[in-house]
C-alpha cells in the first residue's frame, strides 16, 4: 500500500434516515425470474441476440450494442427466456429470464494472466459479458473497448443514505478481489486509484491491495461518489477518458479469471423505513425482489427503489434489481396534503435549511417519504447547491448553460466531470425542487451526441 | 380538515381547464397550495426531498419583518402623538392603534395590487403562482412614508410587478429589487411625497418638524438625536427602516435560519463602515463629519442591508460574488450620502446600481473558474 494524505471534504450532506441493514446475512431461497434492462445503460442500443423461449447458460449473450457490436450483455442465470418486455415504440425495457433450479454455465477459456496480452484479455471480457462492468467517466457511459484511459478509479466505499457497508460485503472475497485489480491493472498504462473512508480504518482486504494506490476521503456524501473523488485526485480535462468499477464488480470480475465462468452473485442491502428487518442479501445480479421482501415491509403504500432514494430506480414489488446496483431501499410514498404543511413547526421534518425547529432539536434519524414537499419554481434562492456539492464548479450555472443548450458553455463550466449522482443532493435541498439531475441527463445525453 | 380538503376536491374541476372558472386556475391552485402541501411524489430524480420549499422560505422573511413591523406602527403613532405633544396623555394601546390604522391600508393596497397582477401574469403565462411577492408586498409598505397618498402607491406597485419584475419573466428572473423599484419611482414621479420634512409623521401639525433626522443634517442641523433613540428607532423616516434594534432582530432570524447570505449581510456593514471611517478624514460637509457608527444607524441602511441587499433574485449568485456586491453596496451608500447632500438616503441607490452590476460580478467570478479548468487543461 502506497502512503496516502487524506482529502477532506467539508461540503454534502449526510441525510440520517431510518433503516439501516444490520449487518447479518441471509440466505434466502434464490428468486425463480431475472431481468437484464437495457435501460441500466447509457446510450446503449440493444440488438437482441436471444428470443423468447430460448434456453441459455449463464453467461449467454442475451443483447449486445448496436454501435459497438462487441460489447454483450450476458445472462446473469441459465435457464429459458420467459419474456421480453417492450415500452414505447418497441424498446426494449426488460429481457426476462425463468432460471434453472441448479445454475449452468457457459464454460469460457482459462485465462493465465500473466501471459495474455491486452487485446486477448480484453475480448475475454467482452465476450464474456463482464466488460458492462467497466465505465468511463465523462458521462458514466459503458467503455470503449478501444479507448486508451487515463486511469482506472474505484471508489472502495459508498456515501450514500443507508448505503451498504463494502467492508462487510466484501469481507470473504479478498481473492477475488486483488484477482479483478490485476485484471484492470493489465488494461491501464497508469495507475488505479482506490479510494477509501477515512472515518474508519482502512480495511486489511483494502490495505493489502497490490497494484493500486489509495486515496483516503474524508467528509459527507457525496465523498464516496467517484466521480467526486476523481474530480480530486486527477480531474477529467476535455478530451480524456477516465474508467471506473464498482467495488462488487471487481470481484465478479476477479471471479471469471478465476474459475472461466459469469458468476453474478452479489450482495445486497435491504434497507428504508418500511422495511422489518434489514439485513443483507446474497443473491444473482438481476433478481426478482419479489421473495427478498415478501413479508417483509410494512402495509403502508410504499415505493420500492432499486438503488438508493438519491440516484435509484424506481421498481414495482415483482421488480428487478438494477445491474450497477446494491441496496433496496424501500420508503413510505407519501402522496398525501399536508395541511398548511408549510408553515408547521417541523420537528419531524429533515430539513439542510435551519428553517425548520428540527435544526434546533435535531432526532437522530428520520422517516422521509418521497413527497415533494412542495411545488417546482424558479431559481430563487442561491447558494443552496454549493453546500452539498464539493467540486469546483458552479452547479447553478452549468444547469442553466444546460438549459440554454449551450454546449461550449456546458464543457467550459465542467460537464465532463460531472453526472446525475453528483447533483443528487442538490435536487434534495433545493427549495425549487427543481429536477436538476433530469437536467444534467438532458445536458450529457447532448454531450454525447455532439462528442460522437 | 377533511371537510375542507373534501370541499376543495369537489370545487377543483371548475377552475381547471374547461371548467366554469378557468381563468382563475392559477388563482385557485395558488390558494389550495397555500391551505394543502400538495400531494404530489417525486416522479425523476431524488426520491426524497428536504421539507424547505419557497412558502417557507418566503414565510420565514416575513417573520423575520414582524419586528420591525410592530415597532414601525407603533413608532407611526408614537410620532404623531409627540408632534402634536400629546404623547403623555396617551398610552401604549392607543398609540400602536393609531399607527395600524395608518399602516393598515398602505399593506392592503401594497398586497391587493400586487397579487392581482402577479395572479394575472400566472394566468396569461399558465405558470403557477410564485411566492415571491408575499415579501416584495410587506417589503413596499415598509420603505414608504407613513403619509404617501394610497393611489400612489398603488401606481407605484403596478410599476414596481409589472416593469420592475413581470416583463422580465417573474420571480427569480427580474434584475431589479422589485420594492426599491416602486420606491425609486415614487422617489422620481412624486419627491415632495418622499422627501423634506412633511411626509415622515402621519397628521402632524404644520409648525412641527418633521424630518429625518439625515435630511435635518443637509439643513447644517448636526442635532442627531442621541443613540438611544436612533438605534430603537424613536425618529422620523420610512415606516419600517427606523429600529435598527428590530432590524437586527430581523437579521438574526435570517442568519440563523440561513435564509439571508451572511456573505452579503456582512459585507455591507463592512463596506460602509470602512466608507464611513474615510470620510471622517475628509471635510466636505456635515455629513462626512457623522461618526462611523452613526452613519450605520441613519436612514434606511441597516433595513436595506438585512432585507434588500440580500434578495438572492438581484443579488450576486456566487460565494465570492457575494462579498463584492455587499462591500459596494455600503461603500457606495456612504459615498451617495455624503457626496450628494440633496439626497442622503444613498441605500436605495446603491442596491439598485449594485443588482445592475451583480450579473456582471457572477460574470468574472465564473470566468476565473473557466479560466482554471483551461490551464490545467494546458499542463
Amino acid at each position: 500500500m502506497s502512503n496516502s494524505k487524506i482529502i477532506k471534504l467539508r461540503k454534502g450532506l449526510n441525510i440520517k434516515l431510518e433503516g439501516d441493514a444490520e449487518k447479518i446475512f441471509i440466505k434466502n431461497p434464490l428468486s425463480e425470474t431475472y431481468a437484464i434492462k437495457p435501460t441500466d445503460f447509457r446510450a446503449v442500443i440493444p440488438k437482441l441476440d436471444v428470443q423468447v423461449n430460448d434456453e441459455v447458460l449463464a453467461g449467454t449473450p442475451l443483447f449486445h450494442d448496436k454501435n459497438n457490436p462487441k460489447i454483450n450483455f450476458v445472462s446473469p442465470v441459465s435457464g429459458r427466456i420467459e419474456k421480453i418486455n417492450r415500452g414505447e415504440r418497441r424498446r426494449i425495457i426488460e429481457i426476462i429470464i425463468r432460471a434453472d433450479k441448479e445454475i449452468k454455465y457457459e464454460q469460457f477459456e482459462k485465462i493465465e494472466l500473466d501471459k495474455i496480452t491486452k487485446s486477448d484479455l480484453t475480448n475475454s471480457l467482452l465476450k464474456a459479458g463482464l466488460w458492462t462492468f467497466i465505465r468511463q467517466k465523462p458521462f458514466n457511459i459503458i467503455a470503449n473497448p478501444d479507448d486508451e484511459p487515463k486511469a482506472i478509479f474505484i471508489s472502495g466505499f459508498d456515501s450514500s443514505p443507508l448505503a451498504p457497508d463494502y467492508d462487510f460485503i466484501l469481507h470473504d472475497e479478498k481473492k477475488s478481489f486483488q484477482k479483478g485489480i490485476d485484471v484492470l491493472s493489465k488494461l491501464v498504462a497508469d495507475k488505479i486509484h482506490l479510494g477509501v473512508n477515512a472515518r474508519f480504518p482502512i480495511s486489511k482486504l483494502y490495505s493489502q491491495l497490490k497494484r493500486v494506490e489509495i486515496h483516503e476521503f474524508l467528509g459527507p456524501h457525496p465523498a464516496g461518489n467517484v466521480g467526486v473523488q476523481i474530480h480530486h485526485i486527477n480531474p477529467i480535462n476535455k478530451g480524456e477518458k477516465v474508467w471506473f468499477v464498482n467495488p462488487q464488480d471487481v470481484v465478479t470480475i476477479g471471479r471469471f479469471i478465476e474459475n472461466g465462468v459469469y458468476d453474478a452473485s452479489k450482495i445486497v442491502a435491504l434497507c428504508g423505513s418500511e422495511v422489518l428487518k434489514s439485513r443483507y442479501y446474497k443473491i444473482i445480479n438481476g433478481a426478482s425482489i419479489k421473495n427478498i421482501i415478501k413479508d417483509n415491509t410494512t402495509q403502508n403504500k410504499l415505493r420500492f427503489i432499486s438503488g438508493n432514494v438519491l440516484t435509484g430506480t424506481r421498481i414495482t414489488t415483482n421488480g428487478y434489481i438494477g445491474f450497477y446496483d446494491s441496496q433496496i431501499t424501500v420508503i413510505p410514498e407519501g402522496d398525501q396534503y399536508r395541511f398548511m404543511g408549510w408553515a408547521t413547526p417541523g420537528f419531524k421534518k429533515y430539513s439542510n435549511s435551519r428553517t425548520f425547529l428540527s435544526s434546533l432539536i435535531p432526532r437522530k434519524k428520520y422517516k422521509l417519504d418521497a413527497n415533494l414537499n412542495g411545488e417546482e419554481r424558479a431559481f430563487v434562492v442561491s447558494g443552496q447547491y454549493e453546500k452539498v456539492f464539493p467540486m469546483n464548479i458552479f452547479p447553478v450555472f452549468l444547469l442553466k448553460a444546460i438549459l440554454a443548450n449551450d454546449i461550449e458553455k456546458m464543457e467550459k463550466l465542467g460537464i465532463y466531470e460531472v453526472c446525475e449522482e453528483d447533483f443528487a443532493l442538490c435536487e434534495f435541498v433545493c427549495s425549487s425542487k427543481i429536477k436538476v439531475q433530469s437536467i444534467i441527463s438532458r445536458g450529457i445525453d447532448m454531450m454525447i451526441k455532439e462528442t460522437n | 380538515m377533511k371537510l375542507l380538503r373534501k370541499y376543495i376536491d369537489k370545487i377543483k374541476p371548475s377552475f381547471q381547464e374547461g371548467g366554469k372558472y378557468e381563468k382563475l386556475q392559477s388563482t385557485f391552485e395558488a390558494f389550495e397550495a397555500f391551505l394543502f402541501v400538495p400531494n404530489k411524489t417525486s416522479q425523476a430524480g431524488t426520491h426524497i426531498h428536504d421539507a424547505i420549499d419557497m412558502k417557507r422560505t418566503m414565510a420565514i422573511v416575513v417573520f423575520a419583518l414582524l419586528p420591525a413591523t410592530l415597532f414601525g406602527i407603533y413608532n407611526i403613532g408614537y410620532q404623531h402623538f409627540v408632534s402634536l405633544n400629546e404623547i403623555h396623555t396617551v398610552d401604549f394601546w392607543q398609540i400602536f392603534c393609531f399607527g395600524f390604522i395608518e399602516f393598515f391600508p398602505l399593506v392592503v393596497v401594497s398586497y391587493v395590487v400586487g397579487l392581482t397582477i402577479e395572479f394575472a401574469s400566472a394566468q396569461i403565462r399558465g405558470h403557477k403562482v410564485n411566492e415571491g411577492y408575499l415579501v416584495t408586498g410587506m417589503l413596499i409598505p415598509l420603505i414608504m412614508p407613513v403619509d404617501v397618498p394610497l393611489w400612489m402607491l398603488a401606481v407605484a406597485t403596478a410599476f414596481a410587478v409589472i416593469l420592475g419584475k413581470e416583463v422580465f419573466g417573474g420571480t427569480g428572473m427580474n434584475i431589479f429589487n422589485p420594492a426599491l423599484v416602486a420606491r425609486a419611482f415614487i422617489f422620481f414621479s412624486y419627491p415632495s411625497k418622499m422627501s423634506g420634512s412633511s411626509v415622515w409623521i402621519a397628521d402632524k401639525p404644520d409648525a412641527f418638524s418633521g424630518a429625518t433626522p439625515l435630511s435635518n443634517i443637509a439643513l447644517g442641523d448636526l442635532n442627531i438625536p442621541d443613540f438611544h433613540d436612533l438605534f430603537f428607532g424613536f425618529i422620523p423616516g420610512s415606516v419600517g427602516e427606523t429600529s435598527t434594534f428590530c432590524v437586527l432582530i430581523g437579521a438574526l432570524i435570517l442568519l440563523i435560519t440561513g435564509i439571508a447570505s451572511f456573505r452579503i449581510m456582512f459585507s455591507v456593514f463592512l463596506g460602509a463602515y470602512l466608507m464611513s471611517l474615510v470620510v471622517n478624514f475628509t471635510n466636505i460637509n456635515f455629513y462626512s463629519q457623522i461618526p462611523a457608527y452613526e452613519q450605520l444607524l441613519l436612514g434606511g441602511f441597516a433595513f436595506g442591508a438585512v432585507f434588500m441587499a440580500t434578495d438572492p433574485v438581484t443579488a450576486s449568485q456566487t460565494n465570492t460574488g457575494k462579498y463584492i456586491y455587499g462591500f459596494f453596496i455600503g461603500l457606495l451608500a456612504i459615498l451617495i450620502r455624503v457626496v450628494n447632500p440633496a439626497y442622503p438616503e444613498g441605500m436605495m441607490f446603491a442596491i439598485l446600481i449594485m443588482n445592475m452590476f451583480a450579473p456582471l460580478i457572477d460574470h468574472y467570478v465564473v470566468q476565473a473558474n473557466i479560466k482554471k479548468r483551461l490551464k490545467r487543461q494546458i499542463l
